[in-house]
């Protein structure tokens, strides 16, 4: 909402303060000054002149040297402009002076332009005549400025008099941002109460007194309302012998400082009253309204309408409308019709100022996808004490501007009001929740100041909210009051009374804390990418149609395609991730996210779904599966999950190479998998190297992680090694070989490590030759030969039972 | 017999001292030395073992000055021995020296996300104060979201906040507030709680907007719980968030869930608050939301609001990471570039 100062200042007269002063102390008593605008920046010496004397230039065919009386001086000024006659009144801006911008109305240079005397085409000229776009603004905002040329000054304009002041240019227009709650700030007045309040200063409001022709207006309208639900009230007045013609300076330039286009007295007299009450207002041509009467009633889906833009629009039973005997003309609360839209020719009109229904009316507005001024007043749900004030405003100043007569009488048709609220006056409840020590009286001229009228009956007091603040509904809302006028600066500053609760994260953060840890010890660095998805990932993803995790949750309402669905796997975030950077030629790009997929437990969706973290790695350049299988045992162990992983090839996953995947799994438990990606995968994100992912499901990770360290002791005897070396059929995995040392070691088993793989030319085709150090230890002795000889033999039966063939040392 | 001592030991000594210093093999020519004066078949020892030829009572003075001898050569060749070996440190050490400005061997050690970084600071801030760290779902029923918060249906805020939804009753949370909701229904007081997490609105993508973004919620519920109380937490943790001369100014705002409400601005940390570009010339930032929570919202979730106050507050976490480092498009958060993510 924008409104000059000067507008505020017409409430307030004792308001005096500097704009940053106004903006800072506004805005800490809760209306917020988004900023502000002098509408005489970069203005600078600008005068009234007045031209005297045109002549040709001697030396170029369209431009003319005037003789300007700037007040006891005559100045001589050449211009192009097409529009200037002798005894014109005309803005001068002297030499050395300013303006805001350029004559084509381009966007204002920040610093403006300077003038400085000088000669065109030989002919000294002193200053310069200006348009209505050099002095900063358009003829949106001043109707009368010519198309083209030199803006001209009312004849009474004074030579050498202030031009920028009486172009009302000195002023300031202040932006301010309204809260959904003060419905009532959304107006002039509103702003100028909480300014009279902030600044301590009288608020004066206008005094509504209309002045009647003597004649009924039931002798010209009658009004039904029947969908009373969405229509608390609709008042209606009626003025005659109405003469159009331009409204008054001072209304079109407060119209203009809020952004507002002046255009008729009838027009702004409306939309003056909307910024000033806050109610928005409407004017029918009352000869189009068939029968003279008024009827608000819902639309009939289907039905077409034309608006008073010349659109066509599609209306449907939730949307009010408000009719005649015969037809609608307009749509309640939003835009009238052409039907009955006010021409230069009206005589009589009817106007309305009602409360509509405020949800309903944003819901038509969208549906209709026409937002409006008025709308976009109604919809936050207005007073209707109100409503009835503002017709009479309007009414007052059709017949001061001479507009028209006002008929006698209102047509109000309105729901009974709800009394106003009333509230028990707790100083110390205030103050408790503050944390500070306020005076009852403070307390109390602060709401007085608010109009909330402070009732006493013996030592009780009561406050008395007025109908414009519903917002103000109980003792926090009372104390918020207080705290904004006090000061919120002026509210102490402590700590919470000692803490009882102890500050931890939960045993999961714990758990993701460690593996970024781990990931970045490993050189992998954290990636975030969206939660949503397109569809078309699982065709990327090479899914099979009946896969699983094609079953996805969709969003009602997306940003398109590309964001419908909530992903149930967590791939396609690293694979863009790794394209993008791989086609940004980054090397050895090294990622890991922590981030949730979401399974449905049903679809369509009847309650929560399974959000699961997921603990994703990938990368490209240096490095293979192994590396990948690396960093998930580091994790693993740093979880204290010691006993044997298992990795299963036949992992199923189809966007993984099909020999090179496996399903990580730990006692027996399914944990994730990992694998190098299908090099069709690789091609469908444009990733032109190998690469290769893993990735852990949290939830199934979490119960077998622990935090807890047990010493274990430190051996003291030595231990005793064996090395076998073997041929194997490829077929058998090197994990296969380590279940039968493990399953066979027995207790003294300590470890086993791997220390040669061979295939070639040497050994027999399909076979490849396996080497393992096995290394046996007790914790209390020394071991005899004799101690292992057992474990080895049955070690190496179970390994001839695989199809072992052991090898001489 | 003393005379040929005397010999022996200025013929050891003019050999040790002829042994070049910088000769290689410096210290195997006075170990050659050491042996042949010394040695079991030294000349030294020679001489002791031709004793048997002194008077019996001569003995001992000559086993005297055959020792005396045999110590003055120890001694010289020990020196020698010393100052040879210093050299050959010497010369080693000067032969090893590196050019220590060639590049360093890096350990490739993985990177934090800014959001993280920026996350476990505040956490780190917070937890410190006693409150402990909670999640919520990210797909949320309505009444969490909304409704609890003290924003029914038809609520103007509802609009505001460009929902995504899934069904009419579940929706992607706008907002980390519902975790308020979900931690009071919890019925634990009192309440110290730090609620991360990711939230979703209808923003088209751009330089300062993500329909995917992460907000950090705080609430803190006991008894007599004030509103300074609520300053006094949130200056502190600007303090430690932005450094020690930060300052904060409270502004009246609106929140449905919480009255009274505010928005908290911090003094600018580029200029300190006497206005820059990145501030916009008023040297202050806004930050976060906050206030005293909404007795209503106590109300719904069960807790007494004649008993018990409290306050909350939320963060945009993005915010945070891009004011504290310099980050001037949101969309590098999403994008993954390592070079992005290698800078923090």
């Amino acid at each position: 909402m924008n409104t000059a100062l000067s507008w505020i200042k017409a409430y307030v007269p004792d308001l005096e303060c500097t704009a940053q002063e106004y903006c800072d102390r506004m805005t800490l008593s809760g209306t917020k000054v988004e900023g502000y605008t002098a509408l005489d920046k970069n203005l600078e010496k600008i005068v009234v002149g007045e031209i005297r004397k045109i002549e040709k230039h001697p030396d170029a065919d369209k431009l003319i040297v005037c003789q300007v009386d700037i007040g006891g001086q005559i100045l001589q000024i050449v211009t192009g402009a097409p529009n200037v006659k002798e005894g014109d009144k005309v803005p001068v801006v002297l030499d050395g002076g300013k303006v805001a911008g350029g004559h084509d109305g381009g966007p204002l240079p920040e610093e403006g332009i300077k003038i400085k005397a000088g000669r065109l085409r030989g002919v000294e000229s002193a200053g310069m005549m200006c348009s209505i776009e050099e002095l900063g603004s358009s003829r949106d905002m001043y109707p009368d400025a010519p198309e083209s040329g030199i803006y001209i000054l009312p004849a009474d304009a004074v030579p050498g008099e202030d031009a920028v002041a009486l172009l009302g240019m000195r002023d300031t227009v202040f932006e301010y941002e309204i809260t959904s709650n003060r419905v009532d700030c959304y107006s002039v007045l509103g702003i100028a109460r909480e300014a009279a309040a902030t600044f301590d200063k009288p608020f004066l409001p206008p005094v509504v007194k209309v002045v009647e022709n003597g004649e009924n207006v039931n002798d010209y309208v009658s009004v039904e309302v029947e969908d009373a639900d969405l229509c608390s009230r609709y008042c209606a007045r009626v003025c005659t012998n109405i003469k159009i013609g331009p409204s008054p300076e001072w209304m079109q330039r407060r119209l203009a400082a809020s952004g507002i286009r002046p255009i008729n007295n009838l027009v702004d007299v409306t939309n003056y009253v909307m910024e000033e009450y806050g109610q928005p207002m409407h004017a029918f041509d009352l000869d189009t309204v068939a029968g003279h009467k008024i009827i608000v009633r819902r639309a009939k889906d289907g039905e077409e309408f034309q608006t008073l833009d010349g659109q066509m629009r599609k209306l449907d039973k939730d949307i009010l409308m408000i009719c005649d005997a015969e037809k609608e003309i307009g749509i309640a609360g939003i835009m009238g019709g052409e039907n009955s839209k006010i021409t230069d020719k009206v005589k009589t009109v009817l106007f309305e100022a009602a409360v509509f229904n405020g949800p309903n009316i944003r819901k038509s507005a969208k549906r209709l996808g026409l937002r409006t001024d008025a709308s976009g007043k109604f919809e936050k749900g207005l007073d209707p004490a109100n409503a009835r004030e503002a017709i009479d405003r309007a009414c007052q100043l059709i017949q001061e501007l001479g507009c028209g007569e006002v008929v006698g009488g209102t047509v109000d048709v309105c729901q009974t009001l709800a009394p106003l609220r009333v509230l028990p006056f707790e100083p110390d409840k205030y103050n408790k929740l503050l944390g500070t020590r306020i005076s009852e009286e403070q307390m109390l001229s602060i709401f007085e100041k608010l109009d909330i009228r402070v009732l006493r009956n013996g030592d009780q007091i009561q406050l008395e909210i007025p109908s414009f603040r519903q917002d103000l509904v109980g003792r926090a809302d009372l104390a918020e009051e207080v705290a904004r006028f006090y000061g919120y600066d002026k509210i102490p500053v402590t700590l919470p009374a000692s803490s009882s609760t102890m500050g931890k994260l939960s045993f999961k953060l714990r758990v993701e804390q460690k593996a970024r840890d781990i990931a970045e010890y490993c050189g992998f660095s954290q990636g975030m990418s969206y939660s949503f998805e397109s569809p078309k990932v699982f065709d990327k993803l090479l899914l099979a149609q009946d896969d699983k995790a094609r079953e996805a949750i969709a969003i009602s309402n997306p940003l398109g395609e590309d964001f419908s669905i909530m992903r149930t796997l967590p791939l396609n975030g690293m694979l863009v991730s790794l394209s993008n950077n791989y086609n940004r030629r980054n090397k050895d790009v090294r990622l890991y996210e922590l981030e949730n997929v979401y399974i449905p437990k049903s679809l369509p969706l009847t309650e929560l779904p399974d959000e699961r973290m997921q603990f994703t790695l990938g990368f490209y350049g240096n490095g293979d599966f192994y590396t990948l299988k690396g960093v998930v045992e580091e994790f693993l162990e740093s979880l204290g999950m010691k006993e044997r992983k298992v990795y299963d090839p036949e992992a199923g996953r189809p966007f993984l190479h099909p020999g090179r995947q496996a399903a990580i799994l730990y006692q027996g438990q399914q944990l994730g998998y990992l694998g190098e990606v299908h090099p069709l995968v690789c091609e469908n994100y444009s990733i032109g190297t190998r690469a290769y992912v893993a990735v852990l499901d949290m939830p199934a990770v979490l119960p077998f992680a622990t935090f807890d360290r047990k010493y274990e002791g430190i051996a003291r005897y030595p231990a005793v090694t064996r090395d076998i070396s073997m041929i194997v059929p490829k077929e058998v995995l090197a994990g296969d070989i380590e279940s039968v040392i493990v399953q066979r070691g027995g207790r003294l088993l300590e470890s086993y490590s791997l220390f040669d793989v061979y295939e070639g030319s040497q050994i027999k085709e399909g076979c490849r030759s396996l080497a393992y150090t096995i290394s046996f230890r007790a914790m209390d002795r020394t071991l005899e030969e004799s101690d292992v000889a057992g474990a080895m033999k049955k070690i190496v039966n179970g390994l001839e039972q695989l199809g072992a063939q052991l090898r001489d040392k | 017999m003393k005379e040929k001592l005397n010999a022996i030991k200025e013929q050891a000594i003019a050999q040790i001292e002829a042994v070049g210093a910088q000769s290689a093999q410096a210290l195997d020519k006075l170990n050659d030395i050491r042996v042949n004066y010394l040695g079991k078949k030294g000349e030294l020892t020679a001489l002791l073992k031709g004793m048997k030829d002194v008077a019996p009572e001569e003995r001992p003075k000559v086993g005297q000055m055959v020792n005396d001898v045999r110590a003055e050569i120890e001694q010289v060749l020990d020196k020698a021995t010393e100052k040879m070996k210093r050299a050959a440190l010497a010369g080693r050490l000067s032969a090893e020296k590196i050019d220590v400005t060639l590049p360093a061997k890096m350990n490739v050690i993985g990177h934090r996300h800014p959001n993280m970084i920026a996350l476990e600071e505040v956490e780190r801030i917070f937890t410190g104060m006693g409150y402990e760290v909670v999640e919520g779902p990210e797909i949320e029923k309505d009444y969490y979201n909304f409704e609890a918060l003290n924003i029914p249906a038809d609520h103007p805020a509802k609009d505001e906040q460009d929902t995504f939804y899934i069904t009419g009753d579940i929706l992607l949370r706008t907002q980390t507030s519902g975790t308020q909701v979900h931690e009071l229904e919890k019925g634990r007081l009192p309440i110290r709680m730090l609620a991360p997490g990711r939230v979703f609105r209808s923003d088209e993508v751009d330089a300062t907007h993500s329909p995917c973004f992460h907000q950090i919620e705080g609430l803190v519920v006991d008894r007599d719980i004030t509103f300074a109380d609520l300053k006094g937490t949130l200056a502190e943790f600007a303090r430690e968030l932005f450094g020690e001369a930060t300052k904060v100014k409270f502004r009246p705002h609106h929140f449905p869930f919480t009255e009274p409400s505010a928005e908290m601005d911090v003094t600018c940390f580029k200029c300190g608050g006497s206005g820059c570009r990145f501030c916009k010339g008023s040297g202050w930032i806004e930050i976060l939301g906050c206030g005293m929570v909404h007795p209503h919202v106590l109300e719904m979730s069960g807790v007494d609001p004649e008993e018990y106050t409290g306050f909350a507050f939320g963060v945009g976490l993005e915010r945070i990471a891009l004011l504290k480092y310099e980050i001037d498009d949101m969309r590098l958060l999403y994008e993954n570039d390592i070079r992005f993510l290698k800078q923090f």
